[in-house]
């Protein structure tokens, strides 16, 4: 009897949903016959047999989702061979040896669990989660040695005990734990990359008005009360992204859901490495003078430590403009569950056609990071294209 | 110290039982034993042997088999000024007056406005382990834990079998005392002056780091067992005798958990709908956070108690059972 287990299909690959039963209880099975499909990140997959036999039971039900390794059926080997059958799928975890003779008293089941149960990533105890996120551990660099490999308080203890020397003790910014904001960024952009389908969009935009606008505008005005592209660009996202709500949400449970308010998320990086993405609330209700002014208010608390919890949690959009001293374009990583960043490189003097004639025009990059769950390509260029054509009108913002 | 805490005597916890009788006899007059063939034949367990030579007819009062009848009997009394002690052979006769104890000795201080109470005092004897079979042997003090109005005790030591009837008794409310039937035999060293114990805390009967095992009454013996036997692989088992099964303890019971962070329950109860369950519940309620493994429970079997020797150890809680759950909870069984 040999165990039909859920392959992995590629290094990544932690779990899969089961679609399709080809085969009942009983069925006679070859081997390479294709018996389930299974649903991946990658798509269905049609899983073929190892062994030759009879399938003897179906341990896990339709649409459930289990982890790799995970026994999804029970096969008996044709003939019983006295050798057992190589593991059926080389990733696959080992056939436990047999039992060792029962005691005479057994032990009562602690957890007592079921294949068809989904798991949900790695196991950690709740007293282990708590001391993770307060000292800022990622989980999943943590070996466990608790019930079923679950990860334990003490090894999170031992984990925090290993991390670099100056890791802990580092001196910190005011308010700011750079440490912990690195393993949060990595656990974000790590899931983001895992669950998010990205797709990218670029759209080069003449931004001329918007520097004759600004240095008209600026001209009179004291430094500290000078208008910058960014405030322009933040307010042509979210006047945009009001018309395109397949943008502007969250994408949670299987399911995305368009929020009615536009909390733009600035991406701002922290002096020492970090990054955050505090939100400017309503920014499509503020005037570019108010937004200028938030602007400038959230780089400094950012940078001081001092953001309120509200600003982190709920951006609904994500923009990040790498400014003057950037690149020409940058493609973002969306900051989960949110399903869209719009990123802008750095205005370039680029020639451009200009009523059929060729001059010189300064030209920013616009990218969009779009998730593909929540909307398609068509939808996005549209976005973008609505947001360059915003920023030929500076005055209307 | 003084000398009498000094003088310490061997006893059994039948004599201690029978001496915290006889103490509260002599102390108040208004206390008197009644029960199923506690005065002649000197209790069914013999925890009531001579002290109707000693006090007499009026104080050990013989009753005919009617639960339900003497122990309402014994309510009466109680509202009435005095200070019954009601014997029931075991829990599981007890259930031919759960009517006077739930209906009655329960709910009559709240239905009556707090005009009345009911100062009665309820033992029975429980738990299986002498070949009794199904009628005498259930563990069912959970279900009396499970209503207001009462309290409900389960003396595990000598010491605690000695001194809670006293305390007990001076109890404006019915207390129902649970003497578990393997315990009566048992020997152990009591100090001349043992008297009245308290009966609202649970007891660290040993202190551990890394595991709390919680239970009471019969089990907390082979509980005890089991921290040894961990203790030689390097477990170090915390080891909680609940004492009080109604009200619970909550606080010795979490400071316990969050430092040990696992916790495994032995009752000898059936696992479904048991005090078991609702300890674990406790904890899962108040020290969510704390925890490093799913809690364990070690119950009883969910069948009626085996008479067959062999059969009966393998339904209940044993010493072997508690060491592989609480490894369970360690990440090593």
């Amino acid at each position: 009897m040999v165990d039909f287990r859920m392959p992995s299909l590629g290094a990544d690959m932690e779990a899969g949903t089961l679609v399709e039963w080809l085969v009942k209880p009983g069925a006679e099975v070859k081997r390479g016959d294709v018996i389930a499909v299974v649903e991946t990140q990658k798509g269905a997959i049609e899983i073929e047999v190892f062994e030759t036999g009879r399938v003897e039971e179906i341990l896990v039900p339709l649409d459930a989702k289990v982890p790799v390794g995970t026994p999804l059926a029970r096969i008996r080997v044709a003939g019983e061979a006295a050798v057992p059958p190589p593991a059926p799928v080389p990733t696959a975890a080992p056939t436990p040896a047999p039992a060792a003779p029962a005691p005479v008293i057994m032990a009562p089941q602690i957890a007592p669990t079921s294949p068809a149960i989904p798991s949900r990533g790695r196991r950690a105890s709740p007293a282990a989660r708590r001391l993770a996120q307060e000292r800022g551990l990622d989980l999943s660099a943590i070996a466990g040695s608790g019930p079923e490999g679950a990860i334990v308080y003490a090894d999170v203890e031992r984990g925090a005990a290993k991390r670099p020397p100056g890791g802990a003790e580092k001196k910190r910014a005011v308010g700011l734990d750079l440490d912990a904001m690195r393993a949060a960024i990595a656990a974000a952009m790590a899931r983001s990359k895992r669950e998010i389908p990205h797709y990218y969009l670029e759209h080069q935009v003449d931004v001329g008005a918007c520097e004759s606008w600004l240095a008209q505008t600026n001209a009179d005005r004291p430094p500290d009360n000078r208008l910058l592209f960014g405030a322009l660009a933040l307010k042509a996202v979210a006047t945009a992204v009001r018309r395109f709500p397949a943008f502007n949400g969250f994408y949670r449970e299987g399911k995305y859901e368009p929020v009615p308010d536009v909390h733009v998320g600035v991406a701002i990086a922290i002096r020492g490495g970090g990054l955050a993405a505090p939100a400017v609330h309503d920014a499509d209700k503020l005037s570019v003078d108010e937004l200028m002014a938030k602007l400038r208010d959230l780089v400094q608390r950012m940078r001081g430590g001092r953001i309120r919890s509200s600003e982190i949690a709920d951006a609904t959009v994500t923009v990040s403009s790498l400014g003057e001293r950037g690149v020409e374009a940058l493609y973002g990583v969306i900051y989960p569950p949110q399903v869209a960043l719009v990123g802008f490189g750095k205005p370039v003097q680029r020639p451009w056609v200009i009523d059929g004639a060729i001059g010189p025009r300064p030209i920013v990059t616009i990218t969009l990071a779009g998730d593909h769950r929540a909307s398609d390509g068509h939808a996005g260029a549209l976005f973008l294209a609505e947001i360059g054509k915003l920023l030929q009108e500076p005055d209307k913002l | 110290m003084n000398d009498a805490a000094a003088t310490v005597t061997e006893t059994t916890y039948r004599d201690a039982v029978r001496e915290a009788i006889r103490d509260a006899l002599r102390r108040d007059p208004r206390v008197f034993l009644m029960g199923e063939d506690v005065g002649r034949y000197g209790g069914c367990y013999a925890v009531s042997k001579g002290l109707l030579a000693e006090f007499g007819p009026e104080r050990i009062r013989d009753t005919p088999l009617s639960e339900s009848g003497f122990t309402g009997a014994g309510i009466g009394a109680a509202m009435a000024g005095m200070r019954p002690i009601v014997e029931l052979m075991t829990v599981n006769f007890s259930l031919l007056a759960l009517d006077q104890i739930l209906n009655t000795a329960a709910t009559v201080r709240h239905m009556s406005g707090d005009q009345f109470g009911v100062p009665v005092v309820i033992r029975m004897a429980t738990g299986a382990g002498r070949q009794l079979a199904a009628q005498h042997s259930h563990s069912l003090e959970g279900w009396y834990a499970h209503i207001p109005g009462i309290k409900v005790l389960a003396p595990a030591t000598i010491e605690d079998a000695r001194g809670m009837l006293w305390s007990a008794l001076q109890d404006p409310d019915p207390v129902l005392i649970f003497e578990n039937v393997m315990l009566y035999n048992m020997t152990g060293a009591l100090p001349a002056s043992a008297g009245a114990v308290d009966i609202t805390k649970a007891a660290v009967r040993r202190a551990g780091r890394d595991i709390s095992l919680i239970t009471y009454g019969g089990s907390l013996f082979k509980t005890l067992d089991a921290a040894t036997a961990l203790a030689r692989e390097g477990i170090e088992a915390e080891v909680i005798d609940l004492r009080s099964l109604r009200p619970l303890d909550d606080a010795t019971i979490m400071a316990s958990v969050r430092k040990t962070r696992r916790a495994v329950i032995v009752d000898e109860g059936w696992r479904s709908g048991s005090l078991a369950a609702e300890v674990c519940a406790r904890i899962v309620e108040q020290a969510f956070w704390e925890l490093d493994a799913p809690i364990g429970r070690v119950c009883s079997e969910e069948v009626p108690i085996p008479y067959p020797k062999h059969l009966e150890i393998a339904a209940i809680p044993q010493t072997p059972k508690i060491v592989a759950a609480a490894k369970a909870a360690l990440g090593q069984g």
